[in-house]
């Protein structure tokens, strides 16, 4: 470990590091614009000069200079001082300082720089520099006359996406960043250069001239877009949600968010349940919550009574309606909406064991019925990692656009009992081997053989364990720690033909089979559910509630409401417990702490934010022949009611995904 | 003056055919393989003892170059050599004249050279613009090959070696060496951040020498002749002959080879005819190429043409392309049009030349109108200060040097075009 010494004080430094990580050890502040702790080193911005002896008498660039023994690196010097002003005035010269319109403002490195490290005034007497907008989707809103061309967002789509997207054309001072033909980005983490561009170059289009950064309240929370549990914060002001950002979590998503999960917010405005409604006639007609309760007492249903929890509700909703129906009698509860019948007797089977920071160093994956790029984007990353890292990657399933190099086996579940010698070879010599079982596999019955594989390729080892089942329903882990599962799944709620059906958000249910039901429909948007509801009790989104999360790799984590549900709207949990008042029942609990000490008390790994332990891996069964996979997602975009009522997602599936033309309002 | 018999290059004008026939005639491609066969460490030593220097510019000992090359490769990658022919400097024009009438000079060369840093091929990356050239040494490559010179057991010296030429498309910026790398591997010739350096990672990741055409062509002269003869010629530091260019008010501008440290007015006087309009009449002279800062005429007389002689006079023999400008010249438009040049050729990765050439560019404009503060020349003085030294490579250094010879030495110049336009604006106010 080499000894460096900054600023006079003497660091050990680790072996590889930069000069520019050395200072940060030291506590020093570098300015930087196009470095990037998680992009390669392009050491084009020349903010980051320190004096570094023994070396030339000039400036180096720290992010670029590795750390050596016995250098003495100065950052306080009257060349670096010098440097940086000169470098930040080089940036603003052709920069249009339109701050006061400019989205940027308020939280712009370029800004928040300037200040630190520029001169006060300008210099430059010349016409500024004026490049043409450029567009980039649905998603991106382009000022190219702001770029300083620190090429982040060119590293990213290259190194992270794995997308070759963006890139900078001709030279100089004419240089300019730019996607292929103009064409727009398309991919699912498109709009993380948003967050990475340091100037107001790439703005959100959404977000455009929504909000200044200070007007708004951020609230911790948690990403119910897909499984992976992301870790966001949410922008607020009043009662909207104007957006979502990343929150940084190495084990989780990095520093990166999808794009449904950053945009589909615009849906939490929009085709809202905000009024109790109850069907008469075949109509629904508005009501209020007395009528509505009412007319679930009405049905007497006693313990003929069943709920169905959807794909993004919390672990508090599920174990308040838990409750209720443990009080009323029934124990009919399952959360596979869309039928799936896996076995749950043991978690770790269903889990995602090898966690997604692990997943980067596995040496050869077989994903079996999983597009990962559009069932979770962000472990998709990881896996890229893995395979730049030199993993062998195996696809049994339809063909995706991977990545990165993968071999497609074929369709069929049946391959796994078969598979090619040199498959089975690469698992049988790697180190750090992970089977990824997806939704499309289970259902498709590659559960059994997947545990069979995980046995005879050895996939638990010490310190290692490479059985994995990704799904992509935030609730869904959670779901099965509270035990909502039935043994045959949503067919046995059907053959129970129970009096009272409750759908907490389930939007995927087949509610043709529940004819004889009163069919309760618990949720916040206006989609499928609701449509299908004898009454309507309307619920809180995401946003607007507390409440405990299971990611797909077992790690509970806890989100803070931002903001009030709209009209009428409550939080789930106290729908719940008023309807048990309605069904003269009592179900133990007036408050959310009371609900969540009786949850954590019957389930305690929910109590505790991290990863949840779920013992062994069972052992295989029997492994049954096999079935064609097909993905469950058939729109990257649309896959949740959120998302389906925002604008912005309904744009990006027309004109990314189904190649609409771009309708442009004439000017 | 240099004697005819001690010319490396005997056929730099043409006279003669430039096909390996000829090439032959002349003693290239003479018992190449005896010449291989003492082996690679002693033609690097004997490269060493000859005192070359890199001849694109930097004067970087070329055997110290090619020792920094591994002696055997530890994990598989093969080591490459890449030739340098992007001649983009201007005022340079000496590669042109060795590829279109010489080419199996730089063809052998490559071999040789190639063999002595262990190289698995040669890319000789050729100017776009040089069209013809590119033609003839395309040609002067296959019939290499044809002679069983190139390619397997190339010239039966045993060492299979390829070579490989490579058409550039006419940005300045990709005769850096690493930008000329990345412009061979096919992307955006862009310089890159060293370390790495190319003799541990250049071309496809694989170690890498980048020489100039004329650093590899006159290898094979040197050893035929041996270290002595070449280190004959020019003062301690200096050995060797040189190709000089004399562009600009000379009676005859010319390409010439000459011993390293002729002094100025004798190379000029001997192959130029003198200058125009006499002695008296000359300005200034830009010694290396657009990229060195110019030296007036007072300082210019008796300086011995080499790196040391240059530099002390505050420049640099860069190509040894010589721009000598006479009385008539408007000295701050010729400066301007060469940072019009470099604001062009900027490549715009890195921040200080992106933003800087141009500012330089346009202030220029306005220095050469005199239309501008006399406080703006020394803030002009800090910009170039400002860039030069920040960059990732030279071009940035490049771009600054004229600049701030013009003002060292001509700023009375720029002071009175500036007082004489006030002078009439305020005359034409009344």
């Amino acid at each position: 470990m080499p000894k460096v010494t900054v600023d006079g004080v003497e660091i050990e430094v680790p072996q590889g590091a930069t000069v520019l990580q050395a200072c940060e050890l030291a506590g020093k502040e570098i300015p930087r614009f196009c470095y990037h702790e998680r992009l390669s080193i392009a050491g084009n911005c020349r903010m980051c000069l320190v004096e570094v002896k023994p070396g030339p008498p000039k400036p180096q660039a720290s992010c670029a200079l590795p750390a050596a023994e016995g250098q003495d690196i100065r950052t306080d010097s009257a060349m670096v001082k010098t440097a940086r002003e000169g470098v930040m005035e080089f940036l603003l010269i052709n920069h249009p300082l339109d701050c006061p319109i400019c989205d940027q403002g308020g939280e712009c490195d370029l800004q928040d720089q300037a200040m630190a490290y520029g001169r006060g005034g300008s210099r430059y007497h010349e016409n500024k520099r004026a490049v043409t907008e450029k567009y980039m989707g649905p998603l991106i809103k382009t000022f190219m006359t702001r770029c300083i061309h620190c090429t982040r967002c060119v590293r990213f789509s290259e190194e992270v996406a794995g997308v070759d997207e963006i890139g900078a054309l001709y030279r100089g001072e004419d240089m300019q960043i730019t996607t292929y033909l103009e064409h727009a980005a398309k991919h699912e983490l498109s709009a993380n250069v948003i967050d990475l561009c340091p100037v107001g170059a790439l703005t959100s289009r959404p977000y455009q001239y929504e909000a200044r950064p200070w007007e708004l309240k951020k609230t911790l929370s948690i990403d119910v877009s897909d499984a992976m549990g992301s870790n966001i914060r949410v922008d607020s002001r009043g009662g909207t949600v104007l957006r979502v950002l990343p929150r940084t979590n190495d084990d989780v998503n990095e520093e990166w968010l999808s794009d449904k999960a950053r945009y589909q917010v615009e849906g939490l405005a929009v085709r809202r349940l905000d009024r109790p409604w109850i069907r008469q006639g075949g109509k629904l007609q508005p009501a209020s919550w007395d009528e509505a309760f009412a007319a679930i007492a009405a049905v007497n249903a006693g313990s003929s009574v069943a709920a169905v929890a959807g794909d993004l509700v919390d672990c508090e909703t599920m174990f308040a309606a838990k409750a209720l129906l443990a009080t009323l009698g029934s124990n009919l509860i399952e959360s596979r909406q869309t039928g799936m019948s896996y076995p749950v007797d043991s978690l770790a089977a269903v889990n995602f064991n090898t966690t997604f920071a692990a997943i980067e160093d596995a040496d050869a994956v077989l994903m079996v019925g999983s597009h990962v790029r559009w069932e979770a984007p962000l472990l998709n990353v990881r896996l890229r990692k893995a395979a730049k890292r030199g993993a062998k990657v195996f696809v049994v399933g339809p063909h995706w656009e991977t990545t990165y190099p993968a071999e497609f086996l074929g369709d069929d579940v049946g391959v796994l009992g078969k598979l090619p010698a040199h498959v089975s070879d690469a698992f049988a010599k790697a180190e750090r081997p992970a089977v990824i079982v997806g939704g499309g596999g289970i259902v498709a019955g590659a559960l059994a053989p997947a545990l069979a594989l995980a046995e005879s390729w050895n996939l638990v080892r010490d310190g290692w364990n490479g059985f994995n089942v990704l799904h992509f329903s935030a609730a869904r882990m959670g779901a099965l720690m509270l035990g909502f599962a039935q043994k045959g799944g949503m067919a046995d709620l059907v053959d129970a033909q129970p009096k009272l059906l409750l759908a907490l958000g389930a939007d995927e249910v087949d509610f043709s089979k529940f004819e004889g039901a009163l069919k309760v429909y618990i949720g916040h948007h206006g989609d499928k559910g609701a449509h299908a509801a004898d009454v309507i009790l309307p619920g809180s989104a995401y946003t607007e509630k507390s409440g405990t999360y299971v990611s797909t790799e077992g790690r509970v984590q806890f989100a803070d409401k931002a903001v009030f549900a709209p009209g009428d709207a409550r939080e789930d949990w106290t729908i719940l417990r008023a309807l048990a008042d309605a069904l003269g029942v009592s179900v133990g609990f007036d408050s959310f702490d009371a609900l969540r000490a009786r949850m954590i008390a019957e389930v305690p790994a929910l109590g505790v934010e991290g990863l949840a332990d779920y013992g062994a891996l069972p052992k295989a069964g029997k492994a049954k022949g096999g079935g064609q996979i097909a993905y469950p997602i058939k729109d990257f975009y649309l896959t949740n009611p959120v998302a389906r009522a925002s604008g912005t997602m309904q744009q990006c599936s027309a004109e990314l995904l189904h190649g609409e033309p771009v309708l442009e309002a004439a000017e | 003056m240099l004697a005819d018999k001690d010319r490396i290059f005997t056929n730099l004008y043409g006279y003669q055919d430039w096909r390996l026939k000829a090439a032959q005639a002349r003693g290239d491609w003479d018992a190449t393989k005896p010449l291989m066969q003492v082996g690679q460490d002693a033609i690097i030593d004997e490269i060493k003892a000859s005192g070359l220097r890199g001849r694109g510019g930097a004067g970087f000992p070329t055997g110290m170059k090619w020792s920094f090359m591994p002696k055997e490769s530890k994990d598989g990658r093969p080591s490459f050599l890449v030739i340098n022919a992007d001649e983009s400097e201007p005022g340079s024009c000496k590669d042109r004249e060795i590829i279109r009438h010489d080419p199996h000079k730089l063809v052998e060369g490559a071999l040789i050279a190639g063999y002595a840093m262990r190289a698995r091929a040669a890319y000789i990356y050729i100017r776009g613009e040089y069209i013809r050239e590119a033609e003839t040494l395309f040609a002067a490559v296959a019939e290499a090959y044809d002679a069983g010179l190139l390619g397997k057991n190339a010239a039966g010296s045993g060492y299979d070696f390829d070579v490989f030429v490579h058409r550039g498309a006419g940005a300045y910026i990709c005769g850096e060496e690493t930008a000329m790398i990345e412009s061979l591997e096919g992307k955006k010739g862009q310089p890159r951040l060293k370390p790495p350096f190319p003799a541990g990672a250049g071309l496809y990741g694989c170690p890498t020498t980048v020489n100039n055409v004329e650093s590899i062509a006159v290898v094979p002269t040197i050893l035929r002749r041996g270290a002595s003869w070449f280190a004959g010629f020019g003062r301690e530091n200096n050995k060797g002959t040189k190709l000089f260019q004399i562009s600009g008010h000379v009676e005859k501008p010319c390409v010439v080879e000459e011993a390293m440290s002729i002094p100025f007015d004798e190379l000029i006087e001997k192959h130029c005819g003198g200058i125009r309009g006499g002695w008296d009449n000359l300005l200034a002279v830009i010694p290396g190429g657009s990229s060195v800062p110019l030296v007036p005429a007072a300082l210019m007389r008796g300086v011995p043409m080499d790196f040391d002689g240059c530099k002390e006079v505050g420049s640099g023999l860069g190509t040894a392309a010589l721009i000598v400008m006479d009385k008539s010249t408007d000295i701050v438009r010729a400066i301007s049009r060469l940072s019009y040049f470099y604001k062009h050729e900027s490549c715009g990765q890195c921040t200080p030349c992106r933003e800087g050439t141009g500012w330089m560019w346009r202030m220029m404009e306005r220095l050469r109108t005199g239309e501008a503060e006399v406080s703006e020349i020394d803030m002009l003085q800090q910009v170039t200060k400002q860039v030069e030294g920040h960059t990732i490579c030279a071009l940035g250094d490049a771009a600054a040097w004229p600049i701030q010879g013009l003002i060292k030495h001509f700023r009375p110049e720029l002071e009175r075009r500036i007082a004489e336009r006030a002078g009439a604006m305020r005359e034409a106010a009344e």
